[in-house]
């Protein structure tokens, strides 16, 4: 647990790099800092470790004032990753992820079996415990640098734009890592970054600073997107805010419509029946079993439905995808709607764009 | 190519060599020591000034203005001029010479602190290195390279003044000019360069050597 009280960084030439900041960063959570450049959001997380020292107010971890540590002592118990990954360039991977326990003095046996450990746990290969970073990926030397951090197994983490270096592919990989890793060890995580995507994606908090380090909201990503404090928090969230939303919420929080649902034996007058009680001109169609088969327009339906040319849904959802999923599935089908299936593939029902604007209205 | 081995052949007296070989391994090791000792105690002064700058950046113009100032004053009024003070033991030949050196080291020294990235060292800061300890497990090895390269400098620029030191009694393979100019003598002072331009490539090699060394890490990199 983190507890900035108060907390004032003011530089030797006057400006004011963080401003009277009050901020709980719960054990175990993900707290996102977010804001435009010179928002004192790196100042703000360079203090938790002291490379930063703050100017006015109290900033505890767990429970005892940094400035009564010694910044060595307290950075040992805190692993950093920062953008540019700072790797030792003359040391092996091995040695650098074995940089904190050598510098806290662990046995040889006890930090080779620790660097083996984690070099499985950020997926790196075996061998490449004996190369040098420069003859490393870009995504490699990232994995080495979260490996190094994590080495002394800290409680808490300081992540300064960690993947901001990587091409976007490979970000998405290593967000997605991240956030596995992180249900397994539970780390108390500041993480900073410009980038409110990632910020939606990563933070279980997310704190929102403005120049001069003020910080205008500090909420879930759900209730900061449904409710923003002010101008500044809804324009830092982009005119986008409702599809940010959505991407935040699984389709199993709304309620599936049964939809206008025919059997292959069912003919046309019974098809036209069913699609005019829900007002629309096509079928769903499912077999015995409700395994989806297609949806058929009336007008191209002339006997039995078994008969006619079944067209297909070219994207469905589950109960754990997302509603923006639920909604590209929409827009990209003729129907208008998103097919719900269950795990095993059954259909489920319907998900209309009045179910989702409902939602988040 | 020849025809130069054929105007060597005949205007070096080689038998003259011959019969000298106890000089020219007397003022080769004279040489050696002179410049051995030169860059190692220019080294020993100019490292702690180098961490002192790194420290306290302020510092960086006066020192390197100061060493800069002393670099520029003629090397034989140097050598001359220093007589009256030390007199005519080894400080005389050698205070210049670490005079030298200085400027070369202290720079280079320097900058090769400054070359570690500064991503580097806030990791190390961040990792809980003690200054003390950042110095010598992160900067400082990573500062070698640049650091050798100074002292391949100083050294080769060492051997080359060593020779003029001759003027006031000393001069390593310089000696061998001495003679030739007196005499007219195109033989020894033929020798002298050849001598000369040998020991800065074989001590140019050398601590090219001892670089690869001390860097494993940088094989393979360029």
């Amino acid at each position: 647990m983190i507890t900035f009280d108060h907390v004032t960084k003011r530089f030797d030439d006057g400006t004011v790099g963080v401003d009277d900041l009050t901020l709980d960063v719960p054990e175990g959570e993900v707290v996102v800092l977010v804001g435009p450049s010179g928002c004192g959001k790196t100042t703000t997380m360079r203090m938790v470790n002291r490379m930063i020292q703050p100017t006015g107010g109290t900033l505890t971890v767990d429970g005892q004032d940094v400035m009564t540590v010694s910044p060595p002592q307290l950075r040992r118990r805190i692993g950093y990753v920062i953008q540019q990954v700072g790797l030792f360039p003359h040391r092996t991977i091995a040695d650098n992820i074995a940089t904190v326990p050598e510098l806290v003095g662990w046995d040889k046996a006890r930090t080779r079996e620790r660097v083996k450990t984690l070099m499985a746990t950020v997926g790196l290969p075996d061998s490449v415990a004996n190369r040098y970073p420069h003859q490393l990926s870009g995504g490699q030397r990232q994995r080495v640098g979260v490996a190094r951090a994590l080495a002394v197994d800290p409680p808490i983490m300081l992540m300064d734009e960690p993947f901001g270096a990587v091409d976007p592919i490979v970000r998405a990989l290593l967000q997605d890592e991240f956030l596995r890793l992180q249900s397994e060890v539970r780390k108390t995580i500041v993480f900073v970054t410009h980038d409110i995507d990632e910020a939606i994606r990563m933070g279980d908090r997310i704190a929102i600073l403005s120049q001069g380090g003020k910080l205008e909201q500090y909420d879930d990503p759900e209730r900061l997107l449904a409710d923003p404090a002010n101008e500044f928090v809804a324009d830092f969230l982009g005119a986008e805010r409702g599809l940010k939303r959505l991407a935040l919420i699984p389709v199993s929080e709304v309620s599936a419509e049964p939809g206008p649902v025919v059997f292959p034996d069912d003919d046309r007058a019974h098809a036209a029946e069913v699609a005019r009680s829900y007002g629309t001109d096509w079928v769903v169609v499912v077999d015995e079993q409700r395994r989806l088969r297609g949806w058929v327009s009336l007008h191209e339906l002339d006997g039995r439905i078994a008969d006619a040319n079944l067209r297909q849904f070219a994207l469905s959802v589950e109960s754990t995808d997302s509603l923006r999923a639920a909604l590209n599935a929409m827009v990209t089908s003729r129907t208008g709607v998103a097919v719900r299936l269950s795990e095993g593939g059954l259909y489920e029902g319907i998900i209309t764009q009045e179910l989702v604007s409902k939602e988040i209205r | 190519m020849i025809a130069a081995a054929a105007v060597v052949a005949q205007v070096v007296d080689f038998d003259w060599i011959g019969r000298h070989l106890d000089d020219v391994r007397n003022y080769t090791l004279e040489h050696l020591l002179l410049t051995g000792l030169a860059v190692g105690i220019g080294f020993v002064v100019a490292f702690p000034i180098a961490l002192l700058v790194q420290r306290y950046p302020r510092l960086y113009g006066p020192v390197l203005g100061l060493a800069g100032v002393l670099f520029t004053i003629p090397s034989l009024a140097l050598f001359v001029g220093i007589i009256p003070f030390t007199g005519i033991g080894i400080a005389t030949p050698l205070t210049p010479l670490v005079v030298y050196t200085l400027l070369i080291l202290v720079r280079n020294t320097v900058e090769g602190l400054r070359s570690v990235p500064s991503d580097v060292v806030e990791a190390a800061e961040a990792m809980g290195y003690s200054r003390r300890r950042r110095l010598l497990r992160v900067e400082l090895p990573l500062a070698t390279p640049v650091i050798i390269a100074g002292l391949r400098i100083a050294t080769v620029s060492t051997i080359g003044l060593v020779t003029i030191t001759v003027l006031i009694g000393w001069g390593g393979v310089g000696r061998f000019f001495l003679d030739g100019f007196a005499r007219r003598f195109a033989t020894p002072l033929l020798l002298g360069i050849a001598l000369s331009v040998l020991l800065s490539l074989v001590a140019d090699a050398g601590l090219l050597a001892l670089q690869r060394l001390a860097t494993p890490w940088a094989r393979g990199r360029r």
